[in-house]
Parts: C-alpha cells; sequence; structure tokens
C-alpha cells in the first residue's frame, strides 16, 4: 500500500465514522436515559430525507441559493424530523409502555418507508434519478474547514473534512462532560440506572426520558443529513446503505462501552475496518463482503470481552429496555 | 428531660381494598428520644411509617409536624417535613460512587461539585460516628455501607427526623451496636428517631419508648424503662382468641419425614437455618412459627430440594404405605423434581402470591398443567386431565372465575391461593407444605383453607404448616415447632401450650445473644 493509498484509507475511515458517530451518539444519550431506541436507522433515515428535502425545496425556487440559508434549513430539518421520530418513539415506550424493541425496529422500517417513499419523489421532481441537485447545500457540507493545499500530510489526514467532522468530535466531548460532570447528566444517568430511586429522588424520570430520546435522536438524525450531503454528495439513493450504516452505529454504541469518546475512535475504527477491503490486493466480491463483516465481529467480541470481564461501569445502564412506572400503591 | 413533640399522628387510617392496614392510630414522635415502633409481621408499622414519608396517603386522620398540621403526598414533601425515611430496600444507584447518590436529585445552584459535597458527607459522619468513602461505588460496598450511605443521604437532606425500617435485619451483631452508637448521637443531637423492629432485645437495648401495634390497632406506648420483653410480648401477640378450628385427634400418626442437622447459608454467606431437626408425623399438622424471615422459606426450600444443604444433613422419608420398620429413602441429594415425583408437595403461598407456583397469564388449566405437563403420549401434552382437575378444583373448593381459561392473575387472592392449594392436594401427597396459605384471605376462605389441610391430615399424610397467626396455629395444629434465628427454639404440643408460651420462643436466643 502507498501512503497515497493509506492517507485515502484513513480519509474515507473518518468519513465513514463521522455517519455513524452521530448515529451512535444519538443512541448513547438515548440509552442513558434506559430507552433503548432499535429505530436508529430509521431516524437517520428520517434525518437524511428531511435535510435534503429542505435544501432541495430551497435551491429549487431559488435561483441564487444562499449557502448560510441552505446549511441552517436543512440542519434545523434533519434534527427537527429525526427528533419527531425521537418523540413518536417515546410517546410510544414511556407514556403508553410499549416494548422498546418492537417499537425500535417498527421506527426503522417506518423511516426507511418514509425516506425512500419522499427519496423517490423528489427525483420525480428532479427530472430522474441521481438528477437531484443540491450544489450549493452539499458544497457547503463538504467545504474543508482549512485550506489543506500546502499543509501536506498534516493537512489531508486532519483538516480535510467538512465542518461536520469536527461537530461531532465536540459534540462527543460534550456529551461526557454532560454525562460525568454536571448534575443534569448524573440525573439522565441515575434515571436509566435505576429510575424508582431517581423518582424517589425528586427527578422526574418521564420528562428526562423523553428529553433524552427526543435529543438523541435529533443527534442520530444529523448522521443520516451528513451521510446525504457529504458522503453522496447531495443526492438519494434508494439502495438501503443508511440502514446498514444504522446498524453499525447501533454495534459502535456497544463497542465504545456507552462512552461517548470511545466511539469517536471505535467510529474511525468501524471506517478502517469497513474500506480496508479496497486496498487489499486479489479480492473477490464475495471476499469484498466478507471483510465488511469485519466491524460486527469486533462488536461481538468486545462484547464477548466485557460480559468476561463483568466490570459495572463497562455495562449498559441497568435498566435499559425496560418501561417505569411506579409501583402500584 | 422535656422533650418537644415532632410529629403527631391523629387517628390515622389507612385502608388496602377491603383490608384495614392502620385502624385509627395515634402516635407522637419526639425530638430528642428513640421510639420503638414494635409489632409482629402485617401488623401495619411500615405502613405507618410510609406515610410520613410521603409513599402512602392516610385515608383519614391529621398528621402534624412541629404542631401544625401538613400534607405529606410525596417523597419530596416528606423531605421538605424534615422526615427521612430509610427503607428496608435501599434505592441507591449501584455504578454511582456514595457522593454521586448523596447529591442525587438535589437542586443546587451552581455546577455540581462532588469536593464540596464529599467535605459534607464528611463532615455529617465525623459528627456522628460512622465513616464512608464518599468515592466507593456502591456496587463495592457492603450491606451496613449501603445503609449508612442511605442515612448519610437523608441527614444530607437536613431532616430531623428519621425513621428506619428494620435497620438490623441485614446487619451483624456489631454493625447492629455500631447503628445503635449513630442513633444514640443522634439522639443527643435532638433529632427525633424512629425504629421500626420486631426484635425484642433491641428493643430494650436502644429505645427510650415503646409503642406496640397488633393487627393494625396502636396497642399503647411505654416507657422502655418501665417495661420488659415479656411485658412487650403480651402487648404484641394479644390475649388468646378462640377460633374454634376443627381439630379431630391425630389418628396412629406414624413417622413420615426424619429431617436431622439442616443447615443453609445464604448467597451472602448468612446461616439462615441452624442445625434444625424434627420429625413430621402422617396424620399429623406440625406448625411452624417464628418472626418474619426466622428460616420458615429456607427450611421448606431445604426439604423440597431448592436449598443446598451442609454437610451432615439427612432427610428421611417414609410415603404413605411404607411398611413398619422400613428406613425410608434419603431425599438429601434428590432433584427438586425427584423429590416432588416422590410425593412431596410444597404449596408456597408467598408475598405476591403469583411469584411461586402459578403462571399468571395461564388459566386454571394451565395452572394444573404445569404439574402433569410429562404425561401425555410422546410430543404431545395431555390437557383433558388437567381440565377435568381444574373443574374439580373450581367445583370442591368454590374457587370464583368465569372459566377454567380465564386468566389466574385476574382472581381475587383468595381465589388464587385456593387454586394453589388445590393443584397440590390433587397430587395426592404424603407430605404438604404451606406457608402462609391463609395470607390476605377473608374468614370464610380460611376456614375452607384450614378444613382441606385437616382432611389432608386424617388420610394420613404429613402437613406442614407455616403461619403468621399465632392464634391460628394453636388451634389448627398438633404439633408446634417454633424457629428463632434459622434454630428450633423449641417444639410444643399445642393442645396444651399457650400462646405467650409461644412468644417467648419465638425470641428465646435473641434474648441470650444479647445478655451473652
Amino acid at each position: 500500500m502507498t501512503s497515497t493509498q493509506l492517507i485515502q484509507l484513513i480519509q474515507s475511515a473518518i468519513v465513514f465514522g463521522t455517519v455513524i458517530l452521530y448515529g451512535a451518539l444519538g443512541e448513547i444519550l438515548t440509552e442513558k436515559s434506559g430507552n433503548l431506541n432499535l429505530g436508529v436507522p430509521g431516524i437517520m433515515y428520517l434525518g437524511g430525507i428531511a435535510g435534503l428535502a429542505a435544501s432541495f425545496f430551497y435551491e429549487f425556487n431559488n435561483p441564487a441559493p444562499s449557502p448560510v440559508v441552505c446549511l441552517v434549513l436543512s440542519f434545523v430539518a434533519a434534527f427537527l424530523a429525526a427528533a419527531l421520530g425521537g418523540l413518536l418513539y417515546s410517546f410510544l415506550t414511556i407514556t403508553l409502555r410499549a416494548n422498546q424493541n418492537v417499537t425500535g425496529l417498527t421506527l426503522t422500517i417506518f423511516g426507511s418507508g418514509v425516506a425512500n417513499f419522499f427519496g423517490g419523489s423528489l427525483n420525480t421532481m428532479a427530472g430522474g434519478v441521481g438528477q437531484i441537485s443540491v450544489a450549493t447545500s452539499s458544497a457547503i457540507y463538504r467545504a474543508n474547514i482549512a485550506n489543506v493545499s500546502h499543509l501536506g500530510v498534516f493537512g489531508s489526514l486532519f483538516l480535510s473534512y467538512g465542518f461536520m467532522v469536527y461537530l461531532a468530535i465536540a459534540l462527543a466531548i460534550a456529551m461526557r462532560w454532560f454525562l460525568g460532570r454536571t448534575r443534569k447528566g448524573l440525573n439522565l444517568r441515575a434515571v436509566g440506572e435505576n429510575p424508582a430511586t431517581a423518582d424517589a429522588a425528586g427527578i422526574n424520570v418521564t420528562r428526562n426520558k423523553y428529553l433524552a430520546t427526543c435529543i438523541g435522536a435529533g443527534i442520530s438524525g444529523l448522521g443520516g443529513l451528513y451521510y446525504t450531503m457529504d458522503y453522496i454528495k447531495g443526492t438519494w439513493a434508494n439502495d438501503g446503505t443508511i440502514e446498514a450504516l444504522g446498524w453499525l452505529a447501533v454495534a459502535l454504541v456497544i463497542f465504545a462501552v456507552w462512552r461517548s469518546v470511545n466511539a469517536i475512535w471505535g467510529s474511525y475504527l468501524f471506517g478502517l475496518l469497513f474500506w480496508m477491503y479496497l486496498y487489499i490486493p486479489g479480492l473477490t466480491r464475495s471476499s469484498q463482503e466478507l471483510f465488511k463483516m469485519l466491524p460486527y465481529l469486533v462488536t461481538i467480541a468486545v462484547l464477548i470481552f466485557i460480559s468476561l470481564r463483568k466490570k459495572q461501569e463497562n455495562q449498559p445502564p441497568a435498566s435499559l429496555g425496560l418501561a417505569y412506572f411506579r409501583e402500584e400503591r | 428531660m422535656e422533650h418537644t413533640s415532632a410529629i403527631q399522628l391523629k387517628n390515622i387510617t389507612k385502608r388496602f381494598g377491603k383490608v384495614v392496614a392502620n385502624d385509627s392510630v395515634s402516635l407522637d414522635i419526639r425530638r430528642g428520644e428513640i421510639l420503638s415502633l414494635l409489632g409482629e409481621n402485617g401488623s401495619g408499622k411500615t405502613t405507618l411509617m410510609n406515610m410520613l414519608a410521603g409513599i402512602y396517603f392516610p385515608d383519614e386522620g391529621e398528621i402534624l409536624v412541629n404542631g401544625q398540621s401538613v400534607t405529606i403526598a410525596s417523597p419530596k414533601d416528606a423531605f421538605l417535613c424534615g422526615i427521612g425515611m430509610i427503607h428496608q430496600h435501599f434505592k441507591l444507584v449501584d455504578v454511582f460512587t456514595a457522593a454521586e447518590n448523596i447529591v442525587l436529585g438535589l437542586e443546587d445552584e451552581g455546577k455540581l461539585d462532588l469536593k464540596a459535597a464529599a467535605g459534607k458527607i464528611t463532615d455529617i459522619c465525623q459528627k456522628y460516628g460512622f465513616s464512608i468513602d464518599p468515592a466507593k461505588k456502591v456496587y463495592d460496598m457492603s450491606v451496613s455501607e449501603k445503609q449508612t450511605v442511605e442515612i448519610v443521604k437523608v441527614l444530607y437532606r437536613g431532616a430531623d427526623i428519621l425513621i428506619l425500617d428494620e435497620p438490623t435485619a441485614v446487619l451483624t451483631p456489631q454493625e447492629t451496636n455500631q447503628l445503635f452508637t449513630v442513633m444514640r448521637n443522634m439522639k443527643a443531637d435532638g433529632k427525633a428517631m424512629v425504629i421500626i423492629t420486631h426484635k425484642l432485645h433491641e428493643v430494650m437495648d436502644v429505645s427510650d419508648r415503646v409503642a406496640v401495634l397488633r393487627k393494625g390497632r396502636y396497642i399503647g406506648d411505654v416507657a422502655t424503662a418501665e417495661t420488659s420483653p415479656q411485658k412487650l410480648t403480651d402487648m404484641m401477640v394479644g390475649h388468646a382468641v378462640s377460633l374454634n378450628i376443627e381439630r379431630p385427634a391425630p389418628e396412629n400418626p406414624t413417622p413420615r419425614l426424619d429431617a436431622k442437622g439442616l443447615t443453609v447459608y445464604d448467597a451472602m454467606g448468612v446461616k439462615r437455618l441452624d442445625n434444625v431437626s424434627f420429625t413430621a408425623m402422617g396424620g399429623e399438622i406440625l406448625g411452624i412459627a417464628g418472626i418474619a424471615g426466622s428460616g420458615q422459606k429456607e427450611l421448606l426450600e431445604a426439604i423440597a430440594g431448592l436449598q443446598g444443604l451442609s454437610a451432615g444433613a439427612s432427610i428421611l422419608y417414609r410415603p404413605i404405605g411404607t411398611a413398619e420398620g422400613d428406613q425410608g429413602v434419603e431425599l438429601v441429594g434428590k432433584t427438586p423434581l425427584q423429590i416432588k415425583k416422590s410425593g412431596v408437595s410444597l404449596a408456597f403461598v408467598p408475598e405476591d402470591r403469583l411469584g411461586m407456583g402459578l403462571v399468571g397469564s395461564l388459566g386454571m388449566t394451565g395452572n394444573m398443567l404445569l404439574r402433569s405437563y410429562r404425561k401425555g403420549v410422546g410430543f404431545f401434552t395431555d390437557r383433558k386431565a388437567p381440565r377435568k382437575l381444574a373443574e374439580d378444583v373450581m367445583e370442591q373448593l368454590e374457587v370464583v372465575t368465569p372459566g377454567v381459561n380465564f386468566p389466574v392473575r385476574r382472581l381475587s387472592g383468595g381465589n388464587v391461593q385456593k387454586v394453589l392449594v388445590g393443584r397440590e392436594i390433587a397430587q395426592e401427597p404424603s407430605v404438604l407444605m404451606t406457608a402462609y396459605a391463609v395470607r390476605g384471605l377473608d374468614i370464610n376462605t380460611s376456614y375452607t383453607i384450614y378444613n382441606l389441610l385437616t382432611e389432608q391430615k386424617m388420610k394420613g399424610v404429613a402437613v406442614i404448616y407455616v403461619g403468621e397467626d399465632l392464634d391460628v396455629l394453636l388451634e389448627l395444629c398438633d404439633r408446634i415447632m417454633v424457629l428463632c434465628g434459622g434454630q428450633v427454639s423449641g417444639i410444643v404440643d399445642a393442645r396444651s401450650t399457650t400462646k405467650e408460651e409461644v412468644g417467648l420462643l419465638m425470641t428465646r436466643f435473641e434474648k441470650e445473644a444479647a445478655q451473652s
């Protein structure tokens, strides 16, 4: 492998990793409240299509679209649509106490259906598959944060990405600070660990769960936005890639043992493993697919490892997946 | 010394459905004093205190804190009144440190400062004489440390009225002494303390005043210095009440179960059953009395093969029809299934009736099937026999249900118990063990159960009846074995003994332990 190839591999790993990093960060926040939202793929779909649609209609109706408006519109639309998905999930699982796994899986199917339906419509409006043009929006998402042409290897490795790569890292660090160092973070973790105790301590369990799930879904949705705007450069493809990435995000949550900062390097590692097949000579199509399994294999290995270690801090939040209601008095 | 009143309860009544848990109770809790709330299991001690902690809301009556009438509708309200309760089941987050647990839910200004909290925690500890490491995780703590965290949590919030619900149940004697020292320090600091307990020697040891509850009623209060364990026992158990339970004399009783040296340790390594030996006779009802948690559950489970026994234990079993002089079969070492098949039946009625023995979402037929699903042709189970059995039980025991396939979870407690006991009796056991078979049942249903057990006894079955109500034990059983702290403190003839004698046996070893 040449050094150019290595740099290319790392670059694609980071771009790939950022998509699932958003998905995983949102899911970590959600799971810290005790909600196991398996609707991450669906939520990423919702975020992706909403961001794309917002940009598309704005650019479609304006001959000279402003990049800032493009950015704000698509960003807000993606976050809100995804958060709405989270709200739906919250209402079903927290208020109606529906089964979390079933609700999550349903949300995945729902999100992918909605997104592919509207994706198809956008394609038709734009005049055919691949004709969607949100050039201005995509350009602002893909704009490198610094001019890297004279910065050599360092520049290509660390500074050659759109702003969302750095936003994801900042978000991961902020989340760690929030969960570990603030009163509200402590309360949220208590809700996910032992809602009865949190309730007795005067913490509003329902509100914490709703907020964490909706904001978490919003963050996951940004992964879908990053995917459509940067990863596939402002278009739409009904090929189910977002769903595959969504499941990887769920796997990443486990891989990172529910720690947002671990998810940063974990996501890049997943990206490396995922793209490695391109740089290994002599692979056939079928052996390529074997390589794409690697992130999941690594997740299984991590699961085995943390189960064997039995360290309390590495376990999922104790009440993950369970609905809470005050015992009948 | 003059004590000012911290809390006054006036005519508090609390009902759960038809059951009256507290019947017009009035009580005074004073500052600078440790009050023991004494009573048997189910006498309403915890319910009463839960109303101060904001867990329950009284149906009738008035609560005054510092002379002012208050409404305590939530744990938060209780805190605002300065009341803190330490429950039997700790409310702690395992993966948090002591300090994190203590500050949890507090709405202080500014950022989360665990260092400052740790400092305040250390101050509280020094003031009253306990020690905890604020940075230690709860999952690394012993039970006693967890309890300390709970107490500090309450003090940290500024509570000056503390209620401890059976705090010593989970402690070793040394830890209990430490706790009592702390309690005395808090008393000296002018705090009002209530300790809920049914251990007489602790009452004598730590409290200044004792208030006794019996069956939800307030019996009275006495200064500890002016009373004795004997007097308290009398207050606790009351005078014998005649129930007129039919009790025919046993017909040629023969040994059915011969248990020797049963010792059981629980998962924490605490001895729950200590060298228990007894013989259960066929044609006899053997009552088992004891304060809750004296080893009754462990004893029954040990016989049923659900508990691991320490070496040296032996349970010889002679089913109905065993020839005279036959040694019998050894049950120790057999699996629960083998024991069950050989005719030892356990009808355990736990606190949440459905927890053990019945599946709530199944109907009566389904639950009967749980005992017979291995029968049937090959792959298929036989559903006809259980259905027939369900119909028989329903008819004979007058189970009120819309149908044999109606989920038992939705039946009333008494009917659920009838299903459970009816099923066990239908197995035609040689030994029938029941625990709390009439808990929560009305009088008539209770008598139905008593008659069923007596019927079994007359068939030559050895019936083992674990009960709470001494009056029932005295009239239903032929012999009563009293357990105390996992040991047998006596086996008495139920026809000639008195309530007082059994009551004293129930606390015998505790007092000896306290005196030594």
